[in-house]
């Protein structure tokens, strides 16, 4: 480090990490593509697929490995919530609901990285290899923490929500609850106005939780990244091990309502 | 220089919102969770074999009740170290 080089302000330290890889790197507006969410949740993506694929593959009956007992503890646990709570018929719901769960997991996990570790990775990288200014390599690594890929998530449920209702009550039934539920067909624009509200808000508290937790226990990672190297330790484990629960609670969360909304669309009220 | 009056105050305002934000928060959450907790124990000594089917959803709603505090964090510590309000100043 050459001796005019100074060492970054706390605010200009979060303001660094907190700025994503993105293309075009100055920002194009509602065009901007945040490439380090992108890639991050699609390695981590292919990661949970590859992995539970191989060992439903290597599946044993007899003498099963402790991974594999691992890997069925989470599918029956998946599977229990759906029976209590999942009344309809679906083939897509329990592997969403998995999916939802694992990916949530593995990508809220990123969090607990060191929080410089593959930034300054991608710094060395961007430096020597593409002859980058090393200030101006940005990457996130925690992609739930970006808003871009919680709502992803969240209007994809709401599309299928909307999936599911329509084929389980047929295109004209959906649209006749839209109109007439819960106030009875003479308040049509009432019941139409509650409905969209009730539809809208769904996603919104949906990638507003995941993403405020993950925001949250990003920052907090920074704050002590801050801290003198003889004291991180102290503030650091403690956070660490208190947002593993959150972590897995987040996910937790997220599977629930998903499953939760979905039987909502498919019963009839 | 010469907005440093300026850049000030809105500091000024925005440590008082931040204070607000996640002290107000934290009171709510507290007794969201503290409310959970204590029908939880009362519904478990009251039927303990209903003890583990009340668990997860006490965990669903802790984190639930936990959400808004913790956006409220998030949102505090976003305007303390990286205020967009101070955008219009500068």
């Amino acid at each position: 480090m050459s001796a005019t080089e100074h060492l970054p302000t706390p605010s200009e330290y979060i303001q660094h990490h907190l700025m994503n890889w993105r293309t075009p790197p100055e920002g194009g507006g509602f065009w901007t593509i945040h490439l380090d969410t992108f890639w991050v949740s699609l390695i981590l993506g292919f990661i949970f697929v590859g992995v539970f694929a191989n060992v439903a593959r290597k599946a044993k009956l007899e003498a099963p490995g402790r991974f594999q007992l691992f890997v069925e503890v989470i599918i029956e646990m998946v599977d229990q919530h759906l029976k209590e709570v999942f009344h309809g018929k679906s083939k897509i719901i329990a592997p969403l609901a998995l999916t939802i769960f694992c990916w949530i997991v593995l990508m809220n996990s990123m969090d607990f990285l060191p929080v410089d570790f593959l930034p300054k990775v991608a710094q060395l990288i961007g430096a020597n290899v593409f002859g980058m200014d090393p200030h101006h390599v940005y990457l996130r690594v925690v992609p739930t923490a970006d808003i871009n890929q919680a709502f992803a998530m969240s209007l994809s449920v709401t599309v299928l929500i909307v999936v599911f209702s329509i084929s389980a009550k047929g295109f004209g039934g959906y649209t006749k609850e839209l109109f007439t539920a819960p106030f009875g067909p003479a308040l049509a624009p009432a019941n139409f106005l509650l409905q969209m509200v009730e539809l809208l808000s769904k996603p919104l508290s949906l990638a507003l939780r995941l993403l405020g937790n993950m925001f949250a226990g990003e920052l907090v990672f920074m704050l002590i990244a801050m801290l003198p190297w003889y004291v991180q330790w102290a503030a650091g484990a403690p956070w660490a091990i208190f947002h593993i629960l959150i972590v897995i609670l987040q996910a937790y969360i997220f599977m629930m309502l998903t499953i939760v909304y979905l039987s909502l669309a498919v019963e009839d009220h | 220089m010469e907005n440093l009056a300026l850049i000030a105050n809105v500091q000024s305002f925005t440590v008082i919102a931040i204070g607000l934000m996640i002290g107000l928060a934290g009171v709510g959450a507290a007794i969201g969770v503290a409310l959970v907790g204590s029908k939880f124990l009362e519904g478990a000594s009251r039927q303990p074999e209903m003890m583990g089917a009340l668990q997860p959803k006490l965990f669903v709603i802790a984190g639930l009740v936990d959400a808004i505090f913790i956006i409220s964090v998030a949102v505090g510590l976003f305007l303390a170290f990286a205020n967009p309000l101070l955008a219009a100043i500068k």
